[in-house]
């Protein structure tokens, strides 16, 4: 039974007849060889999401982030002109990585003036200009000039900084991002600053944790147990229907109801949200900035008054939640292998004003690690039993619209990449 | 540990234990605690939510004397016992074995 209007073609997925309709294997999840083609065909060459401008606040201020998907580690910094700009995190001398704290492997970030390489003492400006060499008059024809920082492809859209790692990209991050992007510009991310973010390494494919952030058809099942006694039975008698589902060229959204904020009857919720007047869907109460009360077009695209939060999925592995209360969510997940993956949620609200604000923020945070926590662990079930190949297709229902098309989607590009690029001779060895 | 909440909130002074200011230390003390220890903090504590909230809201959230940030950061204690206690009946989330998820970045009050 349709509790929400569908389109004419009668189904999500059929509206996008590309998708097809039929069974889908998850080869893509559980090949070796077929990660390897991900990380050249698409992590290599798409936009990645690395950060926030707020990450940078004045010139100097830098992050690195470690990019195992496409091989390498990048310096992001605020140069003197206050330009966010991008570099392979490598000293030109001998190859040593350039950022670094303990830990070679670990991110890090600070402030500075210039970078210094700890091997040999070389430093670089905030542009990436190579200024110092130890003992210069030892080396042989160098000229400074031609020994830079290798800067990588870096844009900024609403505030969301991303690095290109394919040197011959032309097409602006803004392009990439489409019509799905575009819909989101003017939203007030940059006041939402205050910061709640998590980490975790997950014993599954990279696109399979998407999967389960980007369907909630799971939500009345595996969650069942959040909700309390008669609203948990209720909602797994309702089962689950998005608003709409929007999809463009890689990227794809949901737009869902959120009946929790504030929900109708307070007692279907837990004791303390009644209480702190928060919970999943963050806190009931819309915080007291511009910008909330017209929201961009491609925010709650049915314009359903029970909209409640929109997913955006933009490929590869960046999705952003924007919740109908007022605060956003990001997913990233970083593969490490065919089978594992780091993945980070953070959570931005605006500043809470007060105690009671920031305990609402508090609870809806807490309240988030507890389901996710859920998800992940069902994750490895999943990972382990797709590798067993005991069973290779498996169906997808209409809720499940943006699976289909994820998968597809790195289909494609790999296969795509595979027909472009020719095959590099294998050198002889001397 | 006498005195460490206002006076208001005496009676809070048994679970002061709870006075943590990370995430990490508040997830860790609700793993290693009992359900009957992690129920009678809730029992003591949630009642007084209300009037907590209505404490704290009198000073200036980044400007909080030391007793009430104390008594800030055991009612992020008590928010993260409330899945315990009111959901789930044991500190762990169900069914996720020994996944972790750890904060990273949180605010500094």
């Amino acid at each position: 039974m349709a509790h929400f209007p569908k389109p004419v073609e009668g189904s999500w997925t059929e509206h996008y007849p590309e998708l097809g309709t039929s069974t889908v294997n998850y080869e893509d999840s559980i090949s070796p060889a077929f990660y390897e083609l991900e990380r050249k065909a698409i992590f290599s060459r798409t936009w990645l999401n690395v950060g926030r401008v707020e990450e940078l606040p004045r010139s100097g201020s830098y992050f690195t982030k470690e990019l195992q998907c496409a091989g390498t580690s990048v310096i992001i910094v605020r140069d003197k002109e206050g330009v966010v700009r991008g570099f392979h995190n490598i000293c030109r001398h001998r190859g040593n990585k350039l950022v670094w704290n303990d830990f070679p492997r670990e991110e890090t970030r600070g402030s500075c003036r210039q970078f210094t390489c700890k091997y040999h003492g070389w430093r670089y400006d905030l542009d990436g200009a190579l200024n110092f060499v130890q003992q210069e008059s030892e080396f042989f024809d160098l000229d400074k000039a031609d020994l830079g920082l290798v800067a990588v492809q870096t844009e900024v859209w609403q505030g969301f900084i991303f690095v290109n790692l394919d040197a011959d990209n032309t097409v602006p991050v803004r392009d990439y991002l489409g019509e799905l992007g575009a819909g989101l510009e003017g939203y007030p991310f940059g006041q939402m600053t205050q910061v709640y973010k998590y980490r975790a390494n997950v014993g599954s494919n990279w696109k399979l944790f998407i999967d389960a952030f980007a369907e909630f058809y799971h939500a009345p099942v595996l969650h069942a147990r959040q909700a309390i006694g008669e609203e948990s039975r209720k909602l797994q008698g309702y089962g689950y229907e998005a608003l709409s589902y929007g999809i463009d060229g890689p990227h794809g959204m949901v737009s869902s109801w959120g009946g929790m904020s504030p929900p109708k009857d307070p007692s279907m919720v837990k004791p303390i949200e009644r209480v702190l007047r928060s919970g999943l869907f963050g806190p009931w109460d819309r915080p007291d900035i511009d910008g909330l009360d017209a929201l961009p077009r491609g925010l709650n695209p049915a314009r359903s008054p029970a909209w409640g939060i929109d997913s955006f999925v933009f490929f590869p592995n960046f999705m952003l939640l924007v919740w109908a209360p007022g605060w956003y969510l990001t997913y990233h997940y970083w593969p490490t292998s065919y089978n594992t993956h780091i993945f980070e949620g953070t959570l931005y609200f605006v500043p809470p004003k007060n105690a009671t604000e920031r305990l609402r923020q508090e609870l809806a945070a807490v309240t988030f690690k507890e389901y996710a926590l859920q998800d992940g662990n069902t994750l490895e079930a999943t990972q382990s039993m797709i590798e067993s190949r005991a069973v290779t297709q498996f169906p997808l229902n209409d809720q499940e619209i943006l699976l289909r098309h994820l998968h597809k989607t790195a289909k494609e590009y790999v296969a795509d990449h595979a027909a472009t690029s020719t095959p590099v001779a294998v050198p002889a060895g001397r | 540990m006498t005195n460490s909440l206002p006076p208001e909130f005496a009676d809070l002074e048994p679970f002061a234990d709870w006075c943590l200011g990370t995430e990490a230390e508040r997830f860790g003390k609700r793993l290693a605690s009992s359900m009957d220890e992690m129920q009678a903090f809730y029992d003591a504590a949630f009642p007084r939510l209300e009037a907590v909230l209505a404490y704290l809201d009198t000073f200036d959230l980044n400007g909080l004397p030391d007793d009430a940030g104390r008594l800030l950061t055991l009612s992020y204690s008590l928010i993260n016992i409330s899945f315990p206690v009111e959901v789930w009946r044991q500190a762990r989330v169900p069914d996720s074995g020994a996944a972790r998820i750890d904060v990273v970045v949180e605010p500094a009050v």
